[in-house]
């Protein structure tokens, strides 16, 4: 648990919906610099929606995001700037198929942050090198397993120097036993004292990386906590048999 | 087969190649100019340019190009604008092809999915960037295989330029067989001939169709 | 000058020259309409053929694929037309010559779309298939075929349009369809009409959209409404 107590984001009363269906209803939320928030809470409850807002992808209804004080809003060409500042990784990866592994990494530094070519891909080669895939760096991504695409989908991200990182269900469309190898990764930044907010179905992980978690469930947030009293002590009934359907003895 | 008239034939039949070829080209660089901006247009929903586009596209897809000569070389001038059969081939051949590349065009820059635009977006990528760098090429990669079918096609359309007495292969062939009545000799120029012009079009587009194949692999 | 007969479009009212182009589009829609329901038939039939993968049919039907794929339906037709006579001593009409090329086309398109579609069908649906014992031809009948169809249409109603707008080559070895059949108006109203090659050629181009728009349309919306 980070000691740092300085906020960065901070969410207030903030609602949104689809067509006039609330999908979030009042979300207050603070995330300090350096801390790890997890998010997990059944399909639907708005959690992919939440971490998208954050990024700006989603306008809203009312109340306000911030990030060090300046507002996260899709409708202001300030957004830009923002978004360069919050690191997102997708379910999907998404990386450019048209591009190289490298290519696909040094993309937005160099056409976005208008960054020195030979540095930033001194730089992607670092990092690649640090999650064990540099000698695929000359490879597309459909020469890559999912688990590869996952990592090279996070060094994407970091290469931008995020103040914070968004985490989208990351290991959702993996095979199994390709989900640890991303979650190390992501493990081995929480300990860099990375800021993070995580939504993902990994309980386990959930666990060993939060500084906080959060229960969200119809577009609320039900309860928050430290790991343990989350995992051991939950306070709702909602929480309480959330937690059962992922515990097969029970 | 008299090889003997081949020989005498072979000379006009090459004149009358060049000549199709030539126009036939131009029409093709014309379809894509009209069909790329068209498809722009429509891709950026761009107001009124949009609906005469997409009337534009509608009209000229569902027409023959033997009709759309005939409109535009004998209707045309009634209202004082004349132009030369070769020009009117040329740009009859592009309204025509445009129609068919806008088409191709737009629908690869609607294939591209939407992730990709959101995974860019979150890389801070503004709206220009992430169309030349993100959306265009994988548009493109996905489009080149209808827009190769789009040229094999309109080189096969230029056996209409004859209608609107363009001296092309068909003409030739035509005009030699009235003439001499060396049919097996006549026919048989003009399959080479036309072998000549589409088949290595066809055999270096599957080439070209698998060297960019990326958009269609996983992302 | 009166506005309509600045655009020529006077002469159509004389006499019944509307009715005799309509007839001459009628000409056009009666050949392809023919031609379509061949290809559709024989089409079908070569494309399951196709699917069996007997080695000698699959490298004939490449080469005859081939053919097609590059060759214009007009060289076809001069083929046909001019050629059979000469070669074979046939004396084919315009009107059958045409039937001749433009189904050998248009089988060749379907059995490509029919292979093309049967063969996208996923490997575990036959497996599974046998697995419950269906004969070969079982499979095909209740567990393929069904599959197929949905895809095939959209592409099959497309191939309608193309047929049509190929007829109006038919002109250029002498059938009196709706072009020639402009002409002959143009030609006889030369005098009293002299801009009659406006009107009338507009009026061709626009029946020929009418004739296509409708059928490419319930092509998009099949293709739309059944896609997976």
């Amino acid at each position: 648990m980070s000691d740092n107590a300085k906020e960065i984001l901070k969410i207030e009363h903030l609602f949104k919906d689809y067509d006039n269906t609330p999908v979030l209803e009042d979300i207050d939320l603070t995330v300090n610099k350096g801390e790890v928030v997890v998010i997990v809470g059944p399909s639907g409850c708005g959690k992919s929606t939440f971490l998208r807002c954050l990024n700006g992808l989603e306008s809203i209804r009312e109340g306000r995001i911030t990030l060090d004080g300046e507002p996260v809003d899709p409708n202001n060409r300030s957004i830009y700037k923002i978004r360069e500042r919050i690191g997102m990784v997708f379910q999907s990866y998404d990386l450019f198929p048209h591009k190289t592994i490298l290519q696909n990494i040094t993309l937005s530094p160099v056409k976005v942050q208008k960054r020195d070519k030979k540095e930033t891909e001194k730089e992607a080669l670092e990092l690649l090198e640090r999650i064990g895939l540099s000698s695929h760096k000359d490879k597309y991504p459909r020469q890559l397993s999912g688990g590869q695409k996952q990592r090279v989908a996070i060094v994407r991200a970091l290469i931008m120097h995020p103040e914070v990182l968004l985490l989208d269900e990351i290991t959702a469309s993996l095979d199994p036993e390709m989900v640890r190898e991303v979650l190390d990764v992501v493990l081995s930044l929480a300990r860099e004292g990375r800021t993070m907010v995580i939504v993902t179905h990994e309980m386990g992980f959930a666990r060993a990386v939060a500084d906080r978690m959060i229960f969200m469930d119809g577009g609320h947030i039900v309860e928050e906590g430290s790991p343990d009293e989350f995992f051991d002590r939950p306070k709702s009934e909602r929480l309480r048999s959330f937690l059962k359907t992922f515990d097969y003895e029970g | 087969m008299e090889f003997d008239a081949i020989r005498e034939y072979l000379p006009l039949y090459a004149e009358a190649f060049k000549l199709t070829v030539t126009i036939g080209w131009i029409g093709i660089a014309l379809s894509l100019v009209i069909g790329i901006a068209g498809a722009f247009i429509m891709y950026f929903r761009i107001p009124v340019l949009c609906q005469i586009t997409k009337a534009y596209v509608e009209l000229f897809r569902n027409t023959p190009l033997l009709v759309q000569l005939f409109f535009i070389y004998f209707g045309l001038p009634k209202l004082g604008l004349s132009i030369s059969s070769g020009t009117c081939g040329a740009i009859g051949l592009g309204l025509l092809g445009g129609s068919y590349m806008a088409e191709s065009i737009r629908s690869g820059l609607f294939a591209v999915s939407e992730s990709q635009k959101t995974g860019a977006a979150s890389l801070g990528f503004r709206r220009g960037g992430m169309f030349f760098y993100v959306i265009l090429p994988q548009a493109v990669s996905i489009s080149v295989p209808s827009v190769i079918a789009n040229v094999i096609f309109l080189l096969k359309e230029t056996s209409v330029f004859s209608a609107i007495s363009l001296m092309d292969l068909m003409f030739t062939a035509k005009d030699l067989i009235g003439l001499y009545y060396k049919t097996t000799e006549c026919l048989t120029l003009l399959v080479a001939f036309y072998i000549l012009m589409l088949l290595p079009v066809s055999i270096l587009g599957s080439i070209v169709e698998k060297k960019v194949r990326f958009g269609m692999y996983g992302s | 000058m009166r506005l309509t007969e600045f655009f020529g479009f006077d002469v159509l009212l004389k006499g019944s020259n509307m009715l005799r182009l309509l007839e001459g589009l009628m000409v056009a829609l009666k050949i392809s309409l023919i031609s379509v329901a061949i290809s559709l038939i024989l089409g079908t039939v070569l494309g399951i053929i196709v699917t069996f993968k007997k080695p000698a049919i699959n490298a004939i039907f490449r080469v005859y694929l081939e053919i097609v794929r590059i060759m214009p339906q007009m060289v076809l037709l001069f083929i046909v037309y001019f050629g059979a006579a000469r070669a074979m001593g046939l004396n084919l009409t315009p009107e059958l010559s045409s039937v001749i090329v433009f189904s050998f086309w248009g089988i060749a398109e379907m059995a490509d779309l029919v292979r093309g579609a049967v063969t996208s069908i996923p490997r575990i649906q036959y497996e599974s298939s046998q697995a419950l014992g269906l004969r070969t031809y079982q499979t095909f009948l209740y567990v393929i075929l069904p599959q197929t169809v949905r895809r095939i249409i959209p592409m099959s109603i497309n191939l309608i349009t193309r047929m049509i707008k190929t007829t109006s080559l038919v002109m250029m070895i002498g059938i009196v369809e709706v072009l020639k059949v402009g002409q002959q108006i143009i030609e006889a109203n030369r005098k009293s009409s002299p801009n009659a090659a406006f009107g009338i050629f507009a009026t061709v181009f626009l029946l020929y959209f009418i004739a296509c728009y409708p059928i490419s349309r319930l092509s998009v919306y099949l293709e739309k409404r059944w896609s997976i």
